[in-house]
């Protein structure tokens, strides 16, 4: 009875991360993450994506402020704040977070406030968005877990 | 009465005359406006009229006479006449038809009394003492008495012989008396009415009273009208003298005008203008309004509406013109703000569109490159890859077919590689991005460098000279790594068109060249006295013996992918972007890059650049360390050494005891005894390093190269920048380098080196080193800003079996450098505080002169450092690569020119961190 409970919650954990990566919320680099995850570090992926979206929440608040003003934008502090997001979301794999910040990058060099506030929102959703799904993912693994599965390997290539 | 009159009037008469627009109590000659003027019998009444009411100019004198012989004051005075005569006749007839009817009235009463009277005359044949009819008879009796006053002409009355009884008669009689009375009556009032005609006639009988009201009337009403209106009138005879005008503000007196031509009133703009105008109506004979502005003394400048219609005498010839102005200056300015508010609206829309579209194509085209640049990058990280494990194939084992094979793969490869280098640093130029950098250089170390960098990689017959004349200055400021670009660029271009011969560089001071003259001071600035900062022009030629340039292909010679024929692409190769960009680079730095070419003969580029002298206190600042030996050096060193050569030796045996010259891979050391004659290093960018005396530098065949420090300067060799330019230090050919000094006491002395250096070697070189050295961990340092990238990079590094240190930033990077020796440090480029590019300079430039003085002077923290400066290390260049997100600014090749070994780009995988280590930590 666990072992079927086991194979459906694996079927489906495989087929959530696999439809998080034709979504194009993750790419290869969450892969990556995964891969470093071993008995030494149990929770890496989950540690490094939370810091991902607290680091996230914390820029995206700040870039805000500076976006707040009409007249008078900082676009150096917005541009560093999008480049730590950019790098931060390229090394977890968060791509549309990452795709987002290209495009938030480009409006920022040409200091384009509607563009940037544009972008800052829709990289707030995305980020959100994907915390959910990730939440879900975690969920999952932890039910495979407690029925005392393992959580499958899945190559996205 | 006068209404009826007037109906009546217009109803018969209105063939001729139109019907009036004047209210009735104008008069019915209000059907000309002109009419004020028009009684031809009595002007006296107008004149008094004229003066006493109306401030206006009028030659009264004269206006009969126009009136009299102009066709308009003809007909104006002819239906005056008619009309005035029309009233008589209506009035005469009325008064006959008036006549007619009392006469008629009177002849009824007539016949009627007759008949009363032949009723009496009966009836007095009757007896009359009748005493009741007394009183009635004696009426009667009067009657008849007064009958016969009044007609006894007629008084043929019979009498009828039958009557009958008193009281008929009675009867009868009083009712022919009531008739009577009736018939008195009516005489009466006949006879008043005849006496009211009779007055009436009498008021009718004043014609000219009767005009002249009228035409007060008319007058008043035109002078109501006009009193206020900025209205001149006036009428010109054929001369264009005035014979009359109406003007509401007159500000010239009546003599003042009459009898002259505007032109001889007025002075300014517009008057000759109307003069024309009113000439120009004249001839015409046909009446025409024209706007005109005058601007006089008189009145300023103002605006009128002018009206201007001939005038023409009984016999039809023009006599003249009358004329009408009305000032519109207000509308007209109003019009023409409005005029200017639309156009200027329409002007600037024009140039909205046009900026918005502007703007669109910018964005178009800069969403092209980046997009170029982009792709070009996520190309060139895989490639590098493919090119990287390709030359790393090359080192093992393979049979003759398989290295030929490899080679053709890898030089593609490198086809590649270059191509997307160009187009990322064409679109770095054209998109602006491309900064330019003052920093300062020898340029006989920059020219010296590329020769040898060249001479490197020859593979043929070819002699490489450099020739510097003693005017170049020691040491300029400018972009050094874009000018060893080009020359780089150029020199590779000459040697792969020259087959045999030669191919050089010469450089020389030049006066201000004339597309530039407006700036800079002039060249002759002498640096050797250490005067203040200046500019100097430095013509470059880089000349080869080579194929030429056909003339026809000159033109196209600096544009993109374009090459002098498709022939020459086949056989030589390349992306035919080099010369755009070095064309491009000197234009950014503000030169210019010609060439001239003679087929079979050689080309010859030539590009000229300012550069500012470095001042003499940054000087003696970087060379005071190094100022004793300098001083006491009797023997001029390399720093103002004008010449080099480099010849191939190809073929040549590979010379046990020799020693290596310029491989960027191997830190080698010449040993020199007493010999005044310096060895030129091509990787030294410092001059410390020759003329440390007691260097003692050992070479051995094939093995590992050990280094001793007798002396504090550091002796590190570093590598050029060139390194990449080589292919990663694949070094095909065998080559030997001359170096010779143009100050050098001999040419006997000339130290002639030879070397033969392969991969294969050199990789063991560093594998031996590696393996001497490294009995433990290799410690690394990861110099990253992003907490995540970070973690990230850690669990990486822990799954390949490494531990790191990390700093947040360039600084940090440097302090932990400075604290303990690292094997491997990854770099992130863009970071706060001090960036990659710029922290791994300062790094090298530690490693080669054994100071931190850049670092301090970049502004990290002295004290730190300071502290530390004792602890001179003597390790090999320390390996350094760069984490780079694929941006325009992080592109690989800016990463190599500040001294990084290599690159992964972001993010880091466990491949790429992997392979990263395999290739630098052994």
């Amino acid at each position: 009875m666990n072992t079927i409970v086991v194979g459906q919650l694996q079927r489906q954990f495989q087929d959530y991360i696999v439809s998080l990566y034709q979504q194009g919320y993750l790419d290869n680099q969450f892969t990556e993450l995964r891969k470093l995850q071993d008995e030494g570090s149990p929770d890496f992926v989950a540690e490094v994506v939370s810091l991902f979206f607290d680091d996230c929440a914390k820029l995206i608040n700040d870039m805000s402020t500076s976006l707040e003003r009409p007249d008078h934008v900082d676009f150096k502090q917005v541009d560093s704040g999008v480049h730590q997001l950019k790098g931060s979301s390229s090394s977890v794999g968060a791509r549309r977070v990452k795709s987002v910040c290209i495009a938030f990058k480009e409006c920022c060099d040409v200091q384009n406030r509607e563009g940037c506030l544009r972008c800052l929102q829709q990289v707030d959703y995305e980020y959100k968005m994907l915390k959910t799904k990730l939440q879900d993912l975690f969920n999952l693994e932890q039910q495979i877990l407690q029925a005392g599965g393992t959580i499958p390997q899945v190559s996205m290539n | 009465m006068v209404c009826e009159m007037e109906t009546d009037q217009i109803e018969e008469m209105d063939v001729e005359v139109l019907s009036s627009m004047w209210p009735e109590d104008v008069g019915t000659e209000a059907d000309k406006q002109f009419n004020v003027e028009k009684p031809a019998g009595d002007l006296d009444t107008l004149k008094e009229v004229t003066i006493e009411e109306k401030p206006t100019i009028a030659d009264l004198t004269r206006l009969p006479d126009l009136l009299n012989s102009t066709h308009q004051g003809t007909s104006q005075l002819t239906n005056l006449v008619k009309q005035w005569e029309y009233m008589q006749d209506n009035a005469v007839r009325l008064l006959r038809e008036e006549l007619k009817n009392l006469n008629r009235q009177r002849e009824e009463a007539e016949a009627k009394e007759l008949k009363i009277i032949e009723d009496y005359k009966f009836e007095s044949n009757e007896p009359e003492n009748v005493p009741v009819l007394d009183e009635t008879s004696d009426l009667f009796r009067k009657f008849r008495q007064k009958k016969r006053d009044a007609l006894i002409d007629s008084k043929k009355i019979e009498i009828d012989e039958e009557f009958d009884t008193v009281a008929y008669w009675k009867q009868k009689a009083l009712s022919l008396e009531k008739m009577l009375e009736a018939s008195t009556e009516r005489e009466r009032r006949l006879v008043e009415k005849l006496h009211e005609s009779l007055k009436t006639m009498e008021s009718h009988a004043a014609p000219v009273q009767e005009l002249t009201q009228n035409l007060k009337r008319a007058e008043g009403f035109l002078h109501f009208i006009l009193q206020n209106a900025p209205i001149v009138m006036g009428h010109q005879d054929k001369d264009l003298r005035y014979l009359f005008i109406y003007n509401k503000y007159p500000s010239l007196r009546e003599q003042d005008i009459l009898g002259k031509t505007d032109v001889e009133i007025f002075h300014g703009g517009g008057v000759k203008e109307s003069e024309d105008f009113k000439r120009e109506v004249l001839e015409k004979g046909k009446a025409s309004k024209r706007e005109i502005t005058f601007t006089t003394d008189l009145f300023g400048s103002k605006t009128f509406l002018i009206y201007v219609e001939p005038v023409y005498n009984k016999a039809g010839e023009k006599i003249g013109i009358n004329y009408m102005g009305m000032e519109v200056t207000d509308q007209v300015v109003k019009r023409e703000k409005m005029a200017k508010l639309r156009e200027d609206n329409a002007v600037r829309k024009a140039m909205e569109s046009e900026l918005n579209k502007t703007i669109h194509i910018t964005e178009e085209t800069m969403r092209a490159k980046q997009m170029l640049a982009t792709m070009s990058h996520e190309i060139r990280s895989p490639l590098s890859g493919v090119v990287g494990m390709a030359e790393i194939l090359s080192t093992t084992k393979l049979d003759k077919e398989q290295r030929q094979l490899l080679n053709v793969m890898i030089s593609s490869g490198d086809l590649v590689l270059q191509l997307i280098n160009d187009i990322l640093d064409l679109s770095k130029v054209e998109s602006g991005v491309m900064k330019l950098e003052a920093t300062k250089f020898r340029p006989r170390e920059v020219v010296k460098h590329v020769l040898q960098t060249a001479a490197a990689s020859l593979k043929k017959s070819l002699t490489l000279e450099g020739n510097i004349t003693d005017d170049v200055p020691i040491e300029v400021v400018g972009d050094v790594l874009r000018i060893r670009q080009i020359l780089t660029n150029l020199i590779s271009n000459a040697i792969k068109f020259t087959h045999d011969g030669h191919v050089g560089i010469k450089l020389q001071v030049i006066s201000e060249p004339s597309f530039a003259r407006d700036n800079a001071l002039n060249a002759d600035a002498e640096v050797d006295n250490g005067l203040t900062e200046t500019s100097v022009w430095i013509r470059c030629d880089v000349y080869d013996t080579g194929i030429g340039i056909p003339e026809n292909a000159l033109p196209c010679l600096f544009k993109k992918y374009m090459q002098a024929s498709a022939d020459h692409a086949r056989k030589y190769g390349g992306t035919g972007l080099g010369l755009a960009i070095c064309k491009q680079l000197v234009e950014l730095m503000g030169g210019q890059l010609t060439v001239t070419s003679r087929v079979n003969e050689g080309s010859t580029f030539t590009f000229i650049l300012p550069y500012k002298v470095a001042t003499s206190d940054d000087y003696s600042d970087d060379q005071d360390e190094f100022s004793d030996m300098t001083d006491h050096q009797s023997e001029p060193d390399d720093t103002t050494e004008g010449y080099f050569q480099f010849k191939p030796l190809l073929g040549s045996i590979y010379s046990n005891g020799g020693p290596a010259i310029s491989n960027g891979f191997l830190p080698h050391k010449v040993m020199l005894t007493t010999s005044p004659i310096k060895l030129i290093n091509g990787f030294v960018a410092d001059p410390s390093n020759n003329t440390g005396q007691s260097e003692i530098v050992q070479v051995e065949n094939g093995g590992y190269v050990d280094e001793t420090k007798l002396e504090t300067s550091s002796g590190h060799c570093p590598e050029s920048a060139h390194q990449y330019e080589n292919g990663n230090g694949r070094c095909f050919s065998k080559e030997s380098e001359s170096c010779s000094s143009s100050q050098a006491s001999s040419e006997g002395g000339t130290l002639e080196m030879e070397s033969e250096l392969t991969v294969s070697s050199q990789r063991e070189e560093e594998k031996a080193e590696t393996n001497l050295k490294e009995t433990s961990k290799p410690k690394i340092l990861l110099v990253e800003d992003n907490k995540i990238n970070i973690m990230v990079a850690k669990s990486m590094m822990k799954q390949l079996g490494h531990t790191m240190d990390i700093a947040n930033n360039g600084v940090e990077a440097i302090n932990a450098i400075n604290r303990s020796s690292y094997d491997l440090v990854l770099m992130d480029v863009c970071m706060p505080v001090l960036d990659g590019l710029k922290a791994t300079r300062l790094i090298r430039s530690y490693e080669e002169s054994g100071n931190w003085n850049a670092a301090i002077e970049a502004g990290v923290d002295k004290d730190i450092l300071e502290n530390e400066q004792v602890c001179v290390r003597s390790t090999n260049r320390l390996p350094i690569i760069a984490m780079t997100a694929n941006t325009l600014a992080e592109s690989s090749e800016e990463c190599y020119a500040n001294g990084m070994d290599s690159f992964i780009s972001k993010p880091v995988t466990l491949q790429k961190l992997r392979e990263c280590l395999q290739q630098y930590l052994h």
